[in-house]
Parts: structure tokens; sequence; C-alpha cells
């Protein structure tokens, strides 16, 4: 049933691919230039993306079936329910605002997450006694819907930035716009390292010292370009380290930190050599027949729409839970921190926009921020700072 | 104070914007703009009409959403700053935390020691921004929402034509309006939920007025919740306390006054056996090894019937059995018991035999309960052991002597005096795991380990929080004020006969996009131009 569930899940992704290139096609169209209705490409391509959720969901059923609790127990259960969230926040949306270019956006952004999701392991693993509540479903799937129609409004900016921002000459909004797109091809470089070496069954296998002092062991699934603490390689043929890193670093995260950075880099350049120019400027001509007004109010109402119900997941029923689970509602966990954070920012930026005026490029700025905040809560605070939530990494 | 009469007769607060009765412009400087900025209805707040006392001051700092928003900010900052490294509460407490703290990160670790981030969030400045957030959400708040109450009011049906043909959407029709169109308009405007008034056959349509008061409500949720927050430093408001116990141990609850006390029947730890539990976990449990299924603690509940006497032991009544889980506290009276923590194996009982060096010849042995041994054991036949010292948690301090770490019994030890028919003035033998020392010279007999027994300990957080219900009041406050807010749109209609022509604007506090789709349809086939968006005709231009 695992295996058959897993289909879903790549049956679903393909069908997201597809729908980007029908939402393309949508708006190359220029037979139908009637602007008010969506032209036959833009329907079949939300079609296949509802067929797309529908998989997904279908994913997310039979592996809640097969394992006995909700799938959004460890790192790739969550993220790949973050990504699914994201296209029902689109369809959602497509069906208030009818802009076929909100999916060209917010599918690419959504499939990137389930193929980052989907690096990590996939095993169906058993609840560890605190996760054993009614409230791992609660809390987690209405946070991850709440941060998914954040998300939205993350793509609705790059829509507008990557029309308003004027690309004949060099700026601040120019490179800014460039280190965005260039964090979603690096996303795409980590996905693809780790897709070939996965494929290939690397694995090379180390002997180090810990930062207590320990001899501990470290299995590496991509080669190793920074070696742990005091590292002995005891695998032949693997490709030994260029450098270590002292014992307080994980040497491991570091390399595919390194390795997605890296390929990030050569998709880029190999991107321009092609393109010829920045790949906002690529971008910028599909943009040309939407209004900006209009995308500034998708990105604003879905932050309204998404804030309310991130407060109630993200901070409401993870007290209500960590009062149940962890005898306190509030312990200053990481993660609780920066989901407080979340929260802090969204509020900033809806008083930014009453009460100040902030419209169009600032609070589209606002909401690619605010995007990458929540990344940086679903990544580095899982990865990196761990705290009590660190059981979603493994 | 000077109050303004608008050329309409309506008499305003001083320092109103808009009159709150026609909407015509009172302040020279809102005359020149093309569009009226219509927050807060153009009324008269507080800070912005009064700086002159330092109430006027403060009250006017903290009433900018300027420094609202720097507030919220500041705060993410030092919030982020505080994960750069964990907490001090999450640091095992091997150590000082100084030292902790620069032995795992080094001289970055020292510098957040010494800044005081191992405790930001309990330090003196990260309370007083959340505080100074407190103060700007109530004067914030009040600073507007009073005057919005009154301009939403006191609002007349004709509105001045200064007023229409300033809102973002307005437009103008040279058409008559006819009784069949107005019936048309009417009608789609009451199918759509709008409130309709008529005055002079002016027609103002108005719907989800309550949304305008969801920021507010949202405020007073969030001040309810900070004053949950404080009370918590309250006497008696807020227990916290810890209670390790072993299994058949009775103790009274922490906090409970003596009034409730618990027995540990059993502790059960358990982990996922790929044998008996479910087959999908198996791929899992090969690749991590161990994962824990269950923590339980399954205890005995008692109250004490009457009343306390010193010296003597409680009498007690059984309340009932209950098994304490993860996610699964006991509950009783207020307090909640959690199961937190666990000691597996901890040695409860030691025992030991008598035996004479030479022969091996054993005289009887002795157990000795380590929590509390008895000091004397008669082996019968003149054969008699005196515990003489015992030390549950053996060291030997600084002077050299032998001293013990703590109550807990992790490495016991003891010294014996042995009494015997061919010794009876005793000999001393001290006794400690895998050592045998005879101080004062060489014994003929000696102490035999004779095997251990163990019991496990279960550890229980004990916690009331009276606080609770305040802040729940609070959040769920919150939540109505930010779906009000967030979800529903205030959106009005002006529909004027100005001599020959009908004039119509339209506003909305957001979702301009729904706003003008809603007013296209109620348009249709009626004659009379919707309201038209000023903002995109300027861009075109």
């Amino acid at each position: 049933m695992v295996q058959l569930s897993s289909n879903f899940l790549f049956a679903a992704f393909i069908l997201y691919l597809v729908g980007i290139l029908f939402f393309g096609g949508a708006i190359k169209d220029k037979r139908h230039a009637d602007k008010n209705a969506p032209n036959r490409w833009a329907k079949i391509g939300i079609l296949v993306t509802i067929a797309g959720f529908l998989s997904q969901l279908t994913f997310f059923i039979l592996r809640w079936i097969a394992s006995g609790h909700a799938p959004v127990s460890n790192l790739f259960e969550f993220t790949t329910f973050f990504g699914m969230s994201l296209v029902g926040a689109f369809i959602v949306l497509y069906f208030m605002y009818k802009t076929p270019l909100l999916g060209m956006f917010t599918l690419p952004v959504a499939a990137l997450i389930i193929a980052y999701g989907s690096m990590f392991p996939r095993e169906v693993t058993p609840l560890i006694p605190a996760l054993q509540s009614y409230w791992l479903h609660i809390h987690v799937t209405t946070t991850a819907i709440g941060q998914a129609i954040l998300a939205v409004s993350f793509a609705a900016a790059l829509i507008y930035l990557v029309k308003s921002v004027d690309q004949t000459k060099k700026s601040k909004s120019t490179l800014w716009l460039e280190v965005v797109l260039f964090g979603l091809v690096s996303t795409l470089g980590f996905v693809l390292v780790s897709s070939y070496f996965a494929a290939t069954d690397y694995s090379a296998n180390f002997n180090y010292i810990n930062k207590e002092g320990q001899p501990a062991t470290e299995e590496y699934t991509i080669p190793a370009l920074v070696g742990p603490h005091q590292y002995e390689l005891t695998d032949k043929n693997r490709l030994e380290p260029l450098f270590e890193t002292p014992a307080i670093i994980s040497a491991k995260k570091l390399n595919t930190v390194i390795w997605s950075f890296a390929a990030g880099i050569l998709l880029y350049i190999l991107f321009r050599l092609i393109l010829r120019k920045r790949i906002a400027a690529a971008l910028q001509p599909w943009t040309k027949n939407i209004n900006l007004d209009l995308v500034d109010e998708i990105s604003y109402r879905s932050v309204l729409i998404g804030f309310p119900v991130f407060t109630l997941g993200g901070l409401i029923f993870a007290m209500i839970w960590a009062q149940i689970a962890w005898t306190r509602f509030w312990g200053w966990d990481p993660k609780e921190v920066w989901a407080l954070i979340t929260w802090l920012f969204y509020a900033a930026f809806l008083h930014l926009r009453l009460s100040k005026g902030w419209h169009g490029e600032k609070s589209a700025w606002l909401a690619v921020i605010g995007f990458i905040i929540i990344m940086f809560n679903l990544v580095a605070v899982n990865l990196v700072i761990a705290g009590l939530h660190s059981y979603a990494g493994s | 104070m000077n109050e303004v009469k608008c050329e309409c007769g309506h008499v305003n607060p001083h320092g109103t914007i808009l009159c709150e009765s026609c909407g015509r412009v009172l302040e020279e400087k809102e005359k020149e703009k093309q569009l009226l900025d219509m927050r807060y209805e153009g009324s008269a707040r507080r800070s912005q009409t009064y700086n002159k006392t330092i109430i006027d001051k403060v009250w006017n700092f903290f009433s900018s959403v300027k420094v609202g928003v720097w507030l919220i900010v500041i705060t993410l900052v030092a919030s982020s700053l505080g994960t750069i490294f964990p907490q001090e509460m999450y640091i095992p407490p091997l150590m000082p935390p100084g030292q902790y703290y620069e032995e795992q990160y080094g001289w970055l670790g020292k510098l957040y020691y010494e800044l005081g981030f191992h405790n930001l969030y309990s330090s003196w400045w990260y309370l007083l921004l959340i505080a100074s957030i407190g103060v700007s959400l109530v004067i914030c708040s009040l600073d507007r929402v009073i005057p919005l109450h009154r301009a939403l009011n006191k609002q007349r049906v004709s509105r001045h034509e200064s007023y229409l043909k300033r809102q973002r959407l307005y437009s103008v029709s040279e058409s008559a309006l006819t009784d069949d169109a107005v019936g048309k308009i009417k009608q789609k405007l009451s199918a759509k939920r709008y409130k309709l008034r008529e005055e002079n056959g002016d027609i103002l349509a108005e719907k989800n007025r309550f949304s305008r008061w969801g920021p507010y409500v949202n405020h007073v949720g969030l001040i309810i919740f900070l004053i949950g927050g404080m009370l918590r430093f309250v006497p008696g408001m807020y227990v916290d306390e810890i209670l390790w116990l072993r299994e058949g141990e009775t103790k009274a609850i922490p906090g409970t006054d003596g009034q409730y006390y618990l027995k540990n029947n059993a502790f059960i730890f358990e982990v996922y056996d790929k044998e008996k539990d479910d087959e999908v976990f198996q791929d899992a449990i090969n690749k991590v090894g161990t994962v824990v299924k269950n923590y339980q603690t399954d205890a005995t509940l008692y109250k004490r019937a009457g009343e306390i006497v010193p010296g003597e032991k409680p009498e007690l009544e059984e309340i009932r059995d209950q098994s304490i889980q993860v996610n699964k506290p006991l509950k009783v009276d207020g307090f909640a018991l959690y199961q937190v923590d666990y000691k597996l194996n901890e040695m409860s009982k030691m025992s030991f035999n008598l035996e004479n060096k030479e022969t091996g010849e054993q005289f009887g042995g002795v157990t000795l309960d380590l929590y509390e041994p008895d000091m004397e054991y008669d082996l019968g036949n003149g054969y008699r052991v005196e515990v003489m010292s015992y030390f549950p948690d053996f060291e030997f301090n600084a002077d050299g002597e032998p001293a013990t770490k703590s109550r807990i019994p992790n490495n016991p030890a003891f010294i014996f005096k042995m009494f015997t028919p061919d010794k009876p003035e005793g000999e001393v033998s001290f006794v400690a795991i895998r050592q045998n020392i005879e101080p004062l010279g060489d014994n003929d007999y000696k102490m035999t380990f004779n095997g251990v027994e163990t019991k496990n300990v279960t550890a229980l957080t004990v916690r009331k929080d009276l606080t609770l219900w305040i802040i729940g009041l609070g959040g769920l406050i919150f939540m109505i004020g930010v779906i009000q807010g967030a979800y529903w749109n205030h959106r009005r209609l002006w529909i004027r006969k100005i001599d020959n022509q009908i004039w119509t604007a339209a506003h909305t506090n957001k979702n301009w996009h729904g706003l003008k789709r809603e007013l296209e349809m109620v348009f249709a086939d009626t004659g009379i131009k919707a309201p038209e968006d000023q903002l995109v005709e300027e861009k075109k231009d």
C-alpha cells in the first residue's frame, strides 16, 4: 500500500509539471485575447492541476491508512503535504481570480517543494510518544495549510516583481530578484544532486570524532567535499574530502549545502548562457498582460486569508498541544520561536499595508521575505537548529 | 475645545478632517488631494490633534503604527537571536552554563552567554519590548476605534460632491435615474446583503461594517492574552514542580499542600518491535534502530483523609488508578501530572553475606534497603552486622574522605562493623561496588556481595496553571477578531442625483477587486455606469 501510495505522489508530481506547460500555453495563446474568460489552455491547465491534487490526496489518504496516522510526522511527509496545500490554495485562488499566470508561478514552486521533500527518508515512521495524539493531525495540517496560503502570496509577489522591476538597467531590485530566483534554482540543484547520487547508490562511510570527543560514524550519500572532524574514510574508491570541519559543525549537512550551491551556480550560469539575460528579464514578457493591481491584490488577499489559518494552526493549536504533551503551552523552543517570528512578520506586513500604505512593490518584497522566513523555519530550524521539533528531520 | 461646524450644519469634534455627516473636507491640506485619505474616515484622532503635555507626547508615540511596527520588527529580530544557540533550559545541566557555552560553541558561545542571550526571553529588555507592544496595542486601538465608531455612526446618506468625486471608485452618468433602474439596483444590492438607506432619493448601501471592528477585537484578545501571561507571576496562579517516584513508592504531590498523594505501581518503557508491531514500520526501525513507543506510569491517586498531624503517617483514601502517558496527563483539582522523565533500573536493594575469609564459611546474609537501610542486623549465634556509615552516591571528596554526592543510590557504599564470636569488638570493613577496603588492618571476616535489586523511577511534572483560561479566552477573542477583519470587507456605495446626473462612488477597506466585480454586476443593464477605479485611470494617463 505504501508503494502504491508513492505512485500516486509521483503521478501528482508529473501532473503538476504538465499543468505548468498548459498555463504557459494559456499565456502565450494570442488567439483568445479576451481577458475576462480563461482560454482553453488555461481550462485544461486547471483540470490537470486538480487531477494532480486529487492524485496527491490519494497518496495522502492511502499512506494514512497504511501507517495508521496522518502522514505529516516526518520531514518528507510534512514537506509534501505543504506542497499539496500550496496547490490546493492555488486552486482556490484561481477560481477567485482566474489568472493562469499565477499557476505558472505557483506550480513550479510547489513541484520544487515536493521534490525537495522527497529527498528525505521516505520510510513510514512509527510515532514516538510525544506525537501520539490527534493534535498531530490538527496542528500540523492547519499550520501547513496556513503557510501554503501565505506562500501563494510569494508566487503572486514574484509575478509582481518580475513585471514591475525595470530590467533595462542594473539595480538593487534586479540583483535581489535574481538572488531569490537563484534560491529556487539552488533547490533544484539540491534535488538533482541528491537524485543522481541516490540513483547510483553512492555511499561513503567515515569514522570521526564528534563534538563530545567520542568516536562516531557517518554515512555520506553524496561525495564528501567536506569531511567530518578528524575523519577516516572507511570505504575504498570514494572521493577523499578536500577539507575537514571543526567538531561543532555538521560536516554532512555543510557538504550537502555546498553541493546544492555549486549545482545551483552551475545551473544558473547555464540558464544565463542560454537566455543571454537575467532570468527575471527572460520571465518578464510572460507577465505582459497581467494587471499589476490585480497581482498585488492576490498577494495581499492570500496573506489576509492565510494569516488567520496560520495563527490558528501554528500558534493556537500548537499551544494547546504543547500544553498537553510538553506540560507548557509555550517554551521558547526554536520552532516555536520561528513560528512567532513568522507571525510577527506577517503582522508587521498587514500593519504596513493597512496604515502606512505599503502597496505594490514594497508589499511584494515583504511577501518574498515572509516566504523566506517560512522556508527557513521548515529547512534550517529542522536541520540546523533542531530542538524539540527535531524528530521532524529524521 | 473649539469644535468644527461644517457647512452642512453638523458639529464635528476638534481635529476632524472629513465632516462626519456629509464628508466635506474640513482641513485645508486635504483639499488639494485628488483622492481622499479614507483611513479612519478622516475622524479626529487624539494623537493627531493634541501635542502639548507629556501625556500627549507619550500617547502620540505609542499611537503611531510606525512605532508599533518597529516594536514588532525589533522583537522579531531579538527573538531570532535567541535561537542561534540553545537556551539555558535546553542545555544539559552537567556543568555551569558559562562553561558549557564556551566548550560547545567557542568564543561565540562565550559572547552569547555574556550578553545574556542564553536566557534571552526572560531578560528585562525582552519583557520590556513585549510590554511596549502591549501598551502600543492599547493606545493605538483607543486612538482610532472611538473616533472611527463616531464617524461611521454619524454618516449621512447624501455625501457632499467633493467627497464623492474623491473616492477611488467614482463615476458620473448623464442619464436620469428611472424608477425601474433604481428598483433593479436596490434589488440586486439587497440580494448582495447590502443594507440600504435613502434620503431625498439618494442611496447609501453598506455592508459588513462589523469587519471594521476586527482589528480592535483582535487587539483586545492580544491584551487579554498578555495579561494572562503576566498573571503567572501572581503567587498561587502557577505551580511547576517535579515529582520523582520509584516503583512502589507513595509520595505527596508537591504543590497540593499534602492534599493529594500518588503511588507509582509500575513504570513501563516500551520500544517498537520489528516482529510484533506493524510491518510498515520495519524499514524505519531497521534504519534508526530503536524507536520509543511508550513511557507510562501506572499510578494510584490518593487523597488525604482527615487533618494533617505532624509526625504521623497520613491516612489516605484511594481516588482512582490511572496510567499516565505522554499526551495523557493525570488531572485532579486543577493540577495536571505529566510523564516527563524516567530512570530505568535504579538500585533499590543490595544483599551481602558475612563470610570467613579463610574458610569461606558463610554466617547469614543481610539485605539493605538502599533508600532507608536498617542500621543493625542480627544474624544469630553471636553474629551481628552494624552499618556504621552509608553513602548512597559514593565519592571521595576534596579532602580524600568518603562522602556522598546525592541521596540517590547511584553508587552505594557502606562501612560495616562485623561482630563475630571470635571478634567481639568487631572488625571494620568498607564496601563499595567492586571495592573492599579494610581500613583498620587485616580482617578475618568480610562482607561478600550477594546481588542487587532494581526498580524503575518515573518523573512527573506537576503543573497547575490558573492563567490558562484567560490565555485561552485571549486567543479565542484574537481569532474571532482576526477572522472578522480578514474574511469580510466593509463596503459602501453612494448614489446621488445631482442636477441631471447620477453620481456613484464606492469605498472598501480592502479587496477592491471584489468590490469592483460586485458593482459591475449590480449596475449591469441599468443604464448607469458602475463606479470606476480612478487609480487605474491615473496610471493609464
